[in-house]
């Protein structure tokens, strides 16, 4: 393997892969927050969720048109995707909330199609990106480049990230949503208006995955239908790191950054999707051996 | 209304008219052309709307403008008289399963016998097999995939370069350049990545054919996924193996990402060379960090082909922005276009009979020159004497480098 000895002839490559990894493996463990947030409080799976985290991206390239710094998207894709977030939900995930699994897939799956479609009639199928214009740092004599928009990126995720935690312990709301989360039956018995709680859960996810998009589009490119990857993603890391995980979602998110990135350097840029996907099947394997455990003693 | 004698003769004559039509398309059909009057249609289908109809609409503008200017200039004679042309359009709304449809329809109801191709290379491998089938010759401008001409079809002819030609010069420059520095072509590092889709496929085997030419050495060959939106580890690669040409092919998504991650970790690599630089506009997204990007193109304006028609490449340009507005530059998708009309006009007038197969024979037979570049078909149906230009991107502009003959600036070696 000609591309292990190059790793190991020069350490310096390493630490430039690491560095890539991690900063935007913080961008997909916010995604997989938001995911996990829905999932453990409707049990709704979200296929739509990389769909979502386009649609921050194409609010950031809008306003780029206009001549405003991408950075102010940040706020803006917040507040549109909530109301986007609430909207949906109100039409069709209440309808889909207490139903079985394979409604809520489907019905997910349904919005992510309508979601891309209409994303490539307004924008068309062209990628887009939103210029952030900030300088590009080097380091360790040129071997290492950082561009400073990773590092906003990565700070911006993990300040969201803070945020939706301190939202979640303090808040009325988030302390609703946690009941909710561990019995909705008792938390309405509790006068907790839970149809209520699932709306601002949909919307609050909704309005994270904006503003991840918001960062993608100020790293990598956007395009209508790119999306589909960002949700294996968000499903790789909740799998692995199991619902109501926070500090385990952020590692997987990280981790699944970094082995993206050191899987194409040493197999091939072909294999940068097919070693999440892998990941996916093997974690799935495995949750399900330690479910049949688990099962028979509950036997 | 009451109906006449003259209604009832003429009625049956018109039903005597028909059926004897109707045998003789059964005994040799087709046997002649869609020509009504003195007009001459062709049918196209071609992408009006969905993804591909930016570039259907330039295609559609370019097959318009020379049916003008060939009309303005006394149409087509065949037989010794003059008959005007005319295309007759379907929206094929960027959808195969549509385009072949849409095909069937031109030429079993509208009974067109002279088809004009669609854009983009997957709807003209969905029209191919419905042309072929009724034996109906089609003259495409905008379908390059090189599996468009290893099925064997024969009624199928390209006047544009196929794919796997798109970066092979690229390779060729990077030849001369070692040479002239002193160096072997031997001696050359190829890096490549190249997206996992058929066209990308294409270009890269034209690529991967002519390294092995000069004997130079692939140190990357990366194939990208569908969905690039990183290339990061690519090109942490190509900084620790420092190529001498870095080769990227990806549609317009793969030239953005290239171009956005090139600029953004600093890689420099003496040539860059990747196809869809214009149609990702990657001068307006990235500016100066895209100089010395070579970008391969069909045709150029600067290029000094000529003919009676249009005049010079030149000529072409001014005229095709005069007619549409909005146009800073004319896409080669429109030149192009513009050709596969004038081969169709070339045709008929050598054949001098609207008989399929002796139309079929003139244009296999077709060695002309035009503003476009030269087009002679070979047995395949593919244009072999036209070669691919490279462009740079020289202070924001793209200015054509190789091959030599076309030249208009030199090479700016090594990239800044």
């Amino acid at each position: 393997m000609d591309n292990i000895s190059l790793l190991v002839l020069a350490p310096v490559l390493n630490v430039q892969l690491l560095v890539d990894g991690l900063l935007i493996g913080a961008i997909f463990a916010l995604v997989a927050y938001g995911l996990a947030l829905v999932w453990g409080v409707t049990n709704v799976k979200n296929l739509a969720q990389g769909d979502f985290v386009m649609m921050g991206g194409y609010i950031a390239y809008s306003m780029t048109l206009v001549g405003i710094h991408p950075l102010w998207a940040l706020p803006v894709a917040v507040v549109v995707m909530f109301c986007f977030g609430w909207a949906l939900y109100k039409i069709v995930i209440y309808r889909v909330v207490d139903k079985d699994l394979f409604t809520s897939l489907l019905a997910t799956f349904g919005i992510a199609i309508v979601v891309q479609q209409v994303l490539n009639l307004i924008f068309g199928p062209e990628v887009m990106i939103a210029e952030s214009g900030f300088e590009v740092g080097e380091y360790l004599d040129g071997g290492l480049t950082v561009s400073n928009v990773k590092i906003i990126a990565f700070v911006m995720a993990l300040i969201l990230a803070l945020i939706v935690v301190l939202f979640m312990k303090q808040s009325r709301m988030g302390q609703a949503i946690r009941a909710t989360s561990q019995n909705a039956r008792a938390a309405r018995i509790m006068g907790i208006d839970t149809d209520r709680v699932y709306a601002f859960t949909f919307a609050l996810n909704a309005a994270i995955c904006g503003a991840a998009g918001v960062l993608i589009s100020m790293i990598w490119v956007i395009q209508p239908y790119f999306g589909t990857s960002y949700s294996i993603r968000a499903f790789v890391i909740v799998t692995a790191a199991g619902l109501g995980n926070l500090p385990g979602v952020i590692m997987a998110g990280l981790g699944l950054g970094a082995l993206e990135q050191f899987g194409a350097f040493i197999l091939g840029a072909e294999f940068q999707q097919a070693i999440v996907v892998g990941l996916l099947l093997v974690i799935l394997v495995i949750r399900q051996i330690q479910q049949s455990r688990h099962r028979q003693v509950v036997k | 209304m009451t109906k006449s004698r003259f209604g009832k003769v003429s009625g049956l004559v018109a039903g005597v008219a028909t059926g004897a039509v109707a045998i003789g398309l059964l005994a040799s059909q087709p046997a002649s052309a869609k020509v009504e009057g003195d007009t001459i249609t062709l049918g196209s289908a071609i992408s009006f709307t969905g993804k591909y109809s930016t570039n259907g609409i330039h295609a559609s503008n370019g097959y318009n403008l020379a049916v003008r200017m060939i009309n303005a200039a006394g149409g087509v004679k065949v037989g010794g008289k003059s008959y005007k042309l005319a295309v007759k359009y379907y929206d094929d709304e960027s959808t195969p399963a549509r385009g072949a449809q849409l095909a069937e329809r031109l030429i079993k109801q509208d009974g067109v016998k002279f088809m004009l191709g669609p854009y983009s290379s997957g709807l003209t491998k969905a029209i191919a097999p419905v042309t072929e089938k009724f034996k109906i010759p089609m003259v495409e401008a905008e379908g390059a995939s090189r599996s468009l001409f290893t099925q064997g079809y024969k009624y199928i002819f390209a006047v544009l370069s196929t794919s796997e030609q798109y970066l092979a010069s690229s390779i060729a420059l990077a030849a001369d350049i070692a040479k002239q520095n002193g160096k072997k072509p031997g001696d050359v590092k190829v890096a490549m990545a190249f997206e996992n889709d058929p066209f990308s496929l294409d270009v890269r085997a034209g690529v991967v054919d002519d390294i092995k030419k000069h004997g130079m050495k692939i140190v990357i060959d990366d194939k990208l996924p569908r969905d690039i939106s990183d290339m990061t580890a690519t090109l942490t690669k190509v900084r620790a193996v420092k190529p001498d040409l870095l080769v990227v092919s990806g549609h317009s998504k793969g030239a953005a990402t290239a171009a956005r991650q090139i600029k953004e970790m600093k890689i420099k690599v003496p040539l860059v060379a990747m196809t869809h630089c214009e149609s990702a506009k990657v001068i307006t997204k990235f500016g100066a960090s895209t100089n010395g990007f070579l970008c391969p193109t069909q045709w150029s304006e600067t290029m000094s082909y000529k003919d009676d028609l249009f005049g010079t490449a030149g000529e072409f340009d001014a005229l095709f922005k005069k007619t549409y507005e909005g146009y800073k530059n004319v896409p080669y998708q429109a030149a192009q276009a513009a050709a596969a009309v004038m081969v169709w006009k070339d045709a008929l007038e050598r054949a001098n009979t609207f008989k399929i197969s002796a139309v079929r024979q003139a244009l296999a037979d077709t060695n002309m020159k035009t503003f476009y570049g030269d087009i002679k078909f070979s047995a395949a149906g593919n244009n072999i004497a036209k070669p691919m230009a490279l462009r740079q991107i020289q202070d924001g502009k793209l200015n054509v480098v190789f091959p030599a003959r076309w030249a208009t600036h030199k090479v700016e070696w090594p990239r800044k």
